[in-house]
């Protein structure tokens, strides 16, 4: 289908059919899926993947082109290679689906997520927290006596570290975006 | 060009200009201006069913039929929620339908008015695509756009939810036109896959072609370009429930239907084959039973428009994306401009092993004493009536089963049956659907008593419309299916599988003003059946049948192809407990 972004030779040239059989190893894939920004469209995305039985690690979406009414939705997935490509097969037969890329197979991507972090401590907790988060290159957005918000941006690892750093030192909350991925040169 | 009209004038209009001329329906508040603009005109029969359920599966009868969408028009709320199992009996099996449903005004909408529904919500994952239609300007080409998704790719169900206050409002028409959606599927395979077939082709010493309702969906033209290769190869062809008529059973390379109750020579051919080349099949569960022991030794290819269905459920060497027709035909173009080769000496031998299967007669069965054994029963029917302009559909069980296998199909469109989702109350229904668009045609529903009776008010319709459908009702006083299923797998404890309190079918057709025929005697089925159609009306036949009768060949569950019961095996503990957990 047109949607789905497989050159000519259609799911020959998949990563999946370089593999001799379906194997049982789960992998993480980065999906980037161009929708029309229609009505329902994220409904029907999030039910394709409730509905068979599939993983969303993550998931973000936001109008990217307004004239040409087109939204773009990020999905960290996992699964089976063959899982993988039934995901991107069953993606590209949606109808205001146009195009849907695997970052993951088609080279070198950057991920970037931003996250805010509430910390609450006095004393040593909390000069260690602002140490730790000036080496993590968070920012200071929020401050009061006995807490600080941070924010910080990076690949979602680096959120994850950073959080595990955090905990001991008076974590409260924290929000994430969700991944944004775009792929590396042309 | 473009006109101003009320949005109920605009659906109607837009019906026009698609060319449909039968419509499937039942009114209610929120379709009401929609009904005064049909009303209005005679260029669109409307068909009112006795439940919206009905008018789903008649507008797919239609649909299987004709190679055209079928349309429907029911209300918001409780009519658009009773069109749900026809919806998704049409997404699995890939039929094309416009389905419109009326909706509350848009003010209203969340506000959980009288008969409100959330229509697209609920019908999201049964429908290929659908639409809430907010404004009258859009409205034209919404409905266009609808044809175009249903009838474009892998064709399926689409719906369009219009507002009351839509439909009264008035706004631009905009006629119809050559799509530029983007949704264009490719039909056009490629060639360096179809090269690759032509080379296995070439060299195949046991080929086997597995066809499936993508060729029936295709088009005619797919079916006879179907059958020029298969004259040509001289390749065994077997195909799904959804596919039969594609090739003709008369053809000498026809194996039967395969599957879980399928043809012995068809199963083992594939499970032996060194070539499958699946033509617009899915590999359905029904098909490949144990996925893991599915056809060891072969090289498959698999020609399918739909890209999600290949390597879904087992990986294939050949895959080809696109439209069965025109796949076929480039590769028919190829393999001839190489020289139409085959391996024919190797391929000699293996109809030599395959005349060893057919031997072994798997649909045997003996007629003896004063029971009609149901195989008996349609093996009369097709006697009788092979030689009418005969259409069949059927309901969901033993009886959908023993018509698959003892019933011809010569062409395509000829048979309309609930295959995917197994909707037991399809086939009386579709066989209005097929009578609307064949008039003068023989049309048939092969039921069960217990499946019958899940849409019997369409009676009324079938009456009303002067449409003289056969219901021929295999009556085992049995849910038939599941009772064969508690044999084998629940010790012969048959909880709830027996049909109590049947109606006396004769005077339930004369209630209503049919004709109602009862026959108990194989002596005097011939006659029975000649009495049914020679009536010039609806006829309900009430064919008494032998009650604990299994339907095999069987392909049990959690075995492989090679590994069947057929009819005389016993049924106890052929079943493991993890055979048992599958459906």
């Amino acid at each position: 289908m047109s949607a789905l972004k497989i050159k000519k030779g259609a799911t020959s040239h998949s990563a999946y059919n370089l593999r001799p059989n379906f194997s049982d190893v789960i992998e993480r894939h980065t999906l980037a899926v161009l929708v029309e920004n229609e009505p329902g469209v994220l409904a029907r995305v999030i039910g394709l993947f409730s509905g068979r039985g599939y993983n969303i690690d993550s998931l973000t979406v936001a109008e990217v082109d307004h004239t040409g009414h087109l939204s773009r939705i990020t999905i960290v997935t996992s699964g089976t290679p063959q899982v993988i490509e039934q995901i991107k097969a069953q993606l590209g037969r949606i109808v205001p689906v146009h195009e849907v890329n695997d970052l993951t197979v088609e080279g070198p991507v950057v991920e970037r997520e931003l996250a805010m972090f509430k910390v609450s401590g006095t004393g040593e907790k909390r000069v260690e927290a602002l140490r730790l988060a000036d080496i993590f290159r968070a920012n200071v957005v929020d401050s009061t006596l006995e807490t600080f918000v941070f924010e910080i941006t990076g690949a979602p690892e680096k959120i994850d570290a950073f959080a595990e750093l955090m905990r001991p030192l008076g974590l409260v909350s924290v929000a994430r975006t969700g991944v944004a991925a775009l792929s590396r040169g042309d | 060009m473009t006109r101003k009209m009320t949005g109920a004038k605009m659906i109607v209009q837009a019906l026009i200009d698609q060319g449909v001329d039968t419509v499937f329906g039942y009114p209610g508040g929120a379709v009401l201006p929609i009904y005064d603009e049909v009303f209005q005109q005679n260029s669109i029969k409307h068909v009112l069913v006795r439940h919206e359920q009905g008018a789903v599966h008649a507008a797919e009868g239609y649909a299987r039929s004709t190679g055209k969408p079928g349309v429907v028009l029911v209300t918001s709320g409780p009519g658009a929620t009773n069109a749900v199992t026809g919806l998704t009996d049409a997404l699995l099996d890939s039929i094309p339908l416009v389905v419109l449903t009326g909706q509350v005004p848009t003010f209203m909408i969340g506000s959980d008015a009288f008969q409100e529904a959330d229509t697209v919500g609920i019908t999201r994952p049964c429908t290929k695509h659908n639409w809430l239609v907010k404004e009258t300007d859009k409205l034209g080409a919404v409905l266009h756009e609808a044809f175009h998704v249903a009838t474009s790719g892998r064709p399926g169900p689409v719906l369009v939810d219009i507002p009351k206050d839509v439909q009264f409002a008035t706004g631009q028409y905009t006629p119809k036109k050559p799509s530029t959606s983007h949704y264009q599927p490719p039909v056009k395979g490629d060639m360096t896959e179809i090269t690759a077939l032509v080379e296995a082709i070439e060299s195949a010493k046991r080929p086997v072609f597995y066809t499936g309702g993508g060729v029936i969906n295709s088009g005619p033209a797919a079916s006879q370009l179907l059958r020029e290769l298969v004259e040509a190869t001289g390749f065994p062809i077997t195909s799904t429930l959804m596919g039969l008529g594609s090739y003709p059973a008369s053809g000498d390379k026809w194996l039967g239907m395969l599957g879980m109750h399928g043809l012995y020579e068809a199963n083992m051919a594939m499970h032996d084959c060194d070539l499958m080349i699946n033509i617009g099949a899915r590999f359905d569960d029904r098909i490949t039973g144990v996925v893991d022991l599915f056809s060891p030794k072969s090289k498959k290819a698999h020609i399918d428009i739909d890209p999600s269905s290949i390597n879904k459920i087992i990986r294939v060497d050949i895959p080809i994306v696109g439209d069965v027709g025109h796949v076929l035909e480039d590769l028919l173009k190829v393999w001839k401009s190489r020289g139409r080769k085959t391996n024919s000496d190797a391929v000699a031998k293996w109809w030599k092993q395959i005349e060893e299967w057919r031997n072994v007669d798997c649909l045997k069965f003996e007629q003896t004493g004063k029971i009609i054994k149901p195989q008996y029963a349609l093996s009369r029917l097709e006697a009788l009536t092979k030689d009418h302009d005969r259409y069949i559909t059927t309901e969901v069980g033993q009886h959908q089963m023993w018509a698959a296998q003892y019933l011809n199909f010569e062409d395509p469109n000829r048979w309309m049956t609930s295959g995917g989702l197994g909707t037991m109350g399809y086939g009386f229904p579709a066989s209005i659907g097929v009578q609307m668009a064949h008039p003068d045609a023989l049309v048939i529903n092969v039921a069960g008593e217990a499946s019958w009776l899940m849409n019997m008010q369409e009676m009324g319709t079938a009456m009303q419309y002067g449409l003289p459908v056969k219901q021929f009702i295999l009556n085992n006083e049995r849910l038939g299916m599941v009772r064969q299923w508690q044999e084998l797998l629940h010790g012969e404890r048959y909880s709830q599988s027996w049909s109590e309190s049947l109606p006396d079918f004769v005077k339930l057709a004369e209630a209503f003003g049919a004709k109602g025929i009862i026959c108990s005697d194989p002596d005097d089925l011939d006659d029975a059946i000649l009495e049914m159609l020679n009536y010039d009306g609806p006829v309900i036949f009430d064919c008494l049948v032998e009650k604990h009768e299994n339907c095999f060949p069987m392909i049990p569950s959690g075995k492989a192809h090679n590994d069947m019961m057929l009819a005389g095996a016993g049924t106890q503990g052929v079943i493991d407990a993890k055979g048992s957990v599958l459906v």
